[in-house]
């Protein structure tokens, strides 16, 4: 059995445990340890989107209308695939301008404006009772019935009607007491609540796991599985028309688009999701994994949905249990006690963490936008001559804490009675809808402005009102039936449900619509066409250009005048406490290399800009600016001058793009000298090489040349035999050198492009056969046989036929030299191919290892070791050749191996037209 | 920051991808009688684009950048 005194219990040992962990997570964090920090914890936090809406109302909705309460969760979806370009932005934003709530976001964002500040906490509260109202119905709906157990009544069948409100009430009691120990009992100037969201990332676990246990006890427990039980729904013909819900019922396209849409702005702009997804964010970088976690959660919450839905339809066909409670009564009418219990827990936590969250960020809201600004203004000079406000500041958002819940409970009795919880919810979902335009347009549009926020905002919410608002306390009949159905005053055009006659809508639809219109309108309209102020360019500029800032700095230039170390100490202090202050002073002076207490600090724009955004943190951006305002003496920027500044800061950016740009072209200018200076220590060396080597080649000659001469001149007396004979080798030694100088200048002219080609018509054949004529005779007396392979008639080539006959002459002259000494054998060949000839001179010698091949054509390069060898020329001539070929579109090459001889071959491109193929 | 932006662009692509899948006029090829896996189509469907779409906003969100 399960006694209310048993339920009461394990309620309140639930919430004492989250207490618990919140207490711990605390501790951690001021220790420095905090468990927070993790992207799973943050995801998990995020889910604090799912409220007693999501674990009680889904399945209500899904048994009317099928699957009217998906667009709910696949809206967020949506959004998020968006969020790396949009919360990325807000959380950057937010972290530069200690953003302390959604309201100061907007204030801050449009000059830092009271007014502004103060109709966005005004919009969001109002906005949000139906939304508290539903966590309280849920609640002590689900308490009602439990109660009941084993029988399953519904709360408006019991008697004792004032029982059951006044459990209401004591729900929303206990929750504001709880939320008060919870959310305010410290001052953070971050606004930062470790130990709430580690509670909150609990209690999602725990609603997940209890409602998944339902799923699967509903599916596989009382029906076989998704099969079974979807085949026995589809049975009934009512629950058919559910599955393709298109056609027939309720949902239209429309209502699903608009869901779709309104559901994108409420993951981004209710004011606990801003708390969670922006506020309590600890690192950016936990966007990646919450980017797909978070809709992960959502998709396994909806699973079980559907299943649920049907099973309670079919299990109580008579209609008389109201869908909203299957995920309880369900449990209930099997007998199972404790899953009941584990459902009222789940439920409970749903509704705790979303009235916890969303009360403590409202209550932000309600303190630092809209009682502080009014209080700076009204009761300024007592207000500054109070030396601690930490106490007052407390005081006013625990006050606004129970003052919230009390309304919400007010609410949920005035209006609470006529509607499902979905469409509680979706009121308050359209009532923060409102907020997209100014937030979305504030920090990708700079031309958007105060007044047209202002005109936005307020548009957009009156239509709100009118639309939705009214027509739901008319409903539950607070106010006469016959504005609905005859219009204000009779005036059909007005009537809230079909304003302008625009009927066949739903509620929301029509709201959507109708407010979307006034609110955008208004926005765009008015920033268009009433000109912003100097503090509204500076904070666009702020907003929109954040990823162009850095550090927090940012706002400092904008501000010029004077003030004094000791009075913003003194600012600080009272708000923060002492404490705080000098953590804040001593972390500021640290950061510049400064001591702290000391004369180091200097009260300049600096200076005053943080302690600015260090009092914003507690009280928002718009009294710290009255603050701040205070103690220092300004002087006020014109338009133009921030025009100017932001001239000036948008000059920089693209000054420093160019000085990027420039050092990067630097850098590969530098890379490409380094290369031509690595090109040229080679090219020098190679140069010493090239000297060195013919300076070696000259003095062989000269030194027997030399020798030879010495010897005659000494002698008078040498036999005529013998002095033929010295004479002769003076001769061929001196022609030796002749070549070898012929050569040397033969190859400077080559190389430095001098040389004088003379391009004609050449035939090959006719080249090789003149050369082998000339060398016959050679041939002959050294015994060496010569074979030519010639065709019939070949392609002329385009060259210099002076030239080709040197390339000729040396490849033979190379290959008589190195052929076989006793049976010398040399093999030419002449081959026409597609586009070009082929010359090959092969001999029997020793071959080329090859290892040498490689550097066969290089200047001075001889195959064989030089000290032993006596060589055979100079070593120019191979290298003088493959320029020539080259020189003519040729490629020369060698194929050897040791012992098998050598072939050397070349190519020469056949001349392109036939007109001069022929010639 | 051309990495951050080019994963920007990817995401977005892939917001349309999805407004396109679980939208009218996509929505109403489904919206027709019989089962998958035992499970209306229509249901079926919605949940197995919902979850690709999970499934690649995980690839993109978790890739360098």
């Amino acid at each position: 059995m399960l006694h209310g005194t048993t339920i009461f219990l394990v309620s309140f040992g639930y919430l004492g445990l989250l207490f618990a962990i919140a207490y711990y997570a605390d501790k951690r964090a001021d220790a420095g340890r905090t468990i927070i920090a993790s992207p799973y914890i943050y995801s998990l936090s995020l889910a604090v989107y799912a409220t007693a809406w999501t674990f009680y109302g889904s399945v209500g909705r899904a048994a009317s209308d099928g699957i009217g309460f998906l667009p709910i969760y696949i809206g967020p979806t949506l959004m998020i695939a968006l969020w790396w370009v949009v919360l990325r932005k807000m959380l950057r934003i937010s972290k530069q301008n200690r953003i302390t709530s959604l309201a100061d976001f907007i204030a801050s964002r449009y000059g830092k404006s009271a007014l502004l500040g103060g109709l966005v906490t005004v919009i969001a509260v109002i906005g949000i009772l139906p939304y508290i109202s539903l966590q309280l119905k849920a609640v002590s709906n689900s308490f009602t019935i439990l109660v009941q157990y084993p029988q399953i009544v519904m709360p408006g069948e019991i008697g004792t009607a004032p029982m059951r409100q006044d459990t209401a009430l004591w729900v929303a009691l206990i929750l504001a007491a709880f939320t008060i120990a919870f959310g305010t009992r410290h001052l953070d100037a971050a606004e930062h609540h470790p130990g709430l969201v580690a509670a909150i990332a609990f209690e999602s676990l725990v609603k997940l796991l209890a409602f998944l246990a339902v799923g699967v006890f509903v599916t596989f427990g009382m029906y076989d599985g998704f099969g079974d039980l979807f085949a026995r729904a589809a049975a009934a013909p009512k629950l058919l028309a559910m599955m393709t819900p298109f056609e027939g019922v309720a949902g239209s396209y429309a209502s699903w688009v608009w869901l779709t849409i309104l559901s994108m702005m409420a993951i981004m702009f209710l004011p606990r999701q801003f708390q969670v997804a922006v506020i309590e964010n600890v690192d950016e970088k936990h966007l990646n994994k919450a980017i797909w976690l978070f809709p992960l959660y959502m998709l396994a919450i909806n699973v079980f949905v559907l299943p649920i839905a049907f099973g309670g339809l079919l299990h109580f066909p008579d209609g008389r249990v109201d869908a909203d409670t299957f995920v309880l009564t369900l449990p209930m009418a099997e007998k199972k006690e404790l899953l009941a219990l584990l459902v009222f827990i789940g439920g409970l936590s749903a509704a705790t963490g979303m009235v916890i969250v969303e009360t403590i960020a409202l209550s932000t809201m309600v303190c630092n936008d809209l009682v502080m600004p009014v209080l700076l203004r009204l009761h300024r000079l007592r207000l500054n001559e109070r030396r601690d406000l930490t106490g007052l500041l407390i005081g006013i958002r625990r006050s606004a804490i129970v003052l919230i819940l009390l309304l919400g409970y007010l609410y949920f009795k005035l209006a609470g009675e006529a509607y499902a919880l979905v469409s509680i919810g979706l009121i308050s979902f359209a009532a923060v809808a409102q907020f997209a335009p100014a937030i979305l347009g504030g920090i990708f549009w700079k031309g958007g402005t105060r007044a047209g926020a202002l005109c936005g905002l307020l548009a957009g919410f009156s239509v709100w009102v009118y639309t939705l608002f009214l027509p739901a306390l008319a409903h539950s009949g607070w106010l006469p039936n016959g504005l609905l159905e005859q219009g204000p005053f009779g005036i059909g055009l007005l009537k809230p449900l079909e304003l302008f006659g625009l009927s066949g809508l739903d509620e929301i639809n029509h709201a959507m619509i109708w407010s979307m219109i006034a609110n955008i309108g208004a926005y765009v309209g008015v920033s268009l066409s009433v000109a912003a102020s100097a503090d509204e360019h500076r904070q666009a500029s702020l907003f929109v250009d954040v990823f162009r800032q850095t550090g927090e700095a940012g706002g400092a230039r904008f501000w010029r005048g004077t003030a004094s170390v000791p009075d913003l100490y003194n600012l600080l202090a009272r708000f923060l406490g002492s404490t705080a202050a000098n953590n804040a002073f001593g972390a500021y002076a640290n950061a510049r290399g400064l001591r702290w207490p000391g004369e180091d600090l200097i009260a300049d724009a600096e200076l005053v800009h943080y302690v600015e955004v260090q009092l914003a943190g507690a009280i928002g951006a718009a009294s710290a600016r009255i603050m701040v305002a205070s103690v220092v003496t300004e002087e006020a920027l014109t338009i133009d001058e921030v025009r100017e500044i932001l001239d000036e800061a948008s000059q920089v950016v693209a000054y420093s793009h160019r000085l990027q740009q420039k050092s990067r072209e630097l850098e590969a200018a530098t890379a490409e000298l380094r290369e031509a200076n690595e090109r040229l220590k080679e090219l020098d060396r190679l140069k010493d090489d090239f000297v060195s080597t013919v300076t070696h080649e000259l003095r062989t000659p000269l030194t027997s040349i030399r020798a030879f001469t010495e010897i005659l001149l000494d002698e008078p007396d040498v036999e005529l035999g013998q002095r033929k004979k010295f004479l002769g080798i003076i001769a061929k030694e001196t022609e030796r050198l002749t070549r070898l100088i012929n050569q040397v200048l033969d190859l400077a002219k080559i190389e430095s492009g001098k040389a004088e080609w003379t391009a004609s018509a050449v035939d090959m054949k006719e080249v090789i056969s003149d050369t082998l004529a000339a060398m016959g005779q050679l041939f002959a007396e050294k015994n060496i046989e010569f074979e030519a392979q010639l065709p019939e008639k070949v392609s002329a080539v385009t060259a210099d036929l002076d030239r080709m006959i040197q390339v000729m002459l040396n490849l033979l002259s190379n290959a008589m030299k190195f052929c076989d000494p006793n049976a010398g054998w040399i093999y030419i060949a002449l081959t026409e191919m597609d586009d070009h000839l082929q010359i090959d001179v092969r001999d029997n010698g020793r071959g080329i290892p090859q290892e040498d091949q490689a550097t066969l054509f290089s200047k001075f390069r001889q195959v064989g070791n030089t000290l032993t060898d006596k060589p055979h020329g100079s070593g120019l001539g191979l290298h003088i050749s493959r320029q020539i070929v080259e020189h003519f579109g040729g490629r020369m090459w060698v194929e050897s191996s040791v012992g098998e001889g050598a072939c050397f071959s070349f190519t020469l491109p056949t001349a392109a037209t036939p007109g001069k193929s022929t010639a | 920051m051309s990495d951050f932006e080019s994963k920007g662009q990817r995401f977005v692509a892939l917001w349309m991808l999805g407004m396109l899948l679980l939208n009218y006029p996509i929505l109403t090829l489904f919206n027709v009688h019989g089962a998958l896996f035992g499970v209306p189509v229509l249901y079926a469907y919605i949940f197995i684009a919902w979850a690709a779409l999970i499934g690649l906003m995980a690839l993109l969100a978790e890739s360098g950048g």
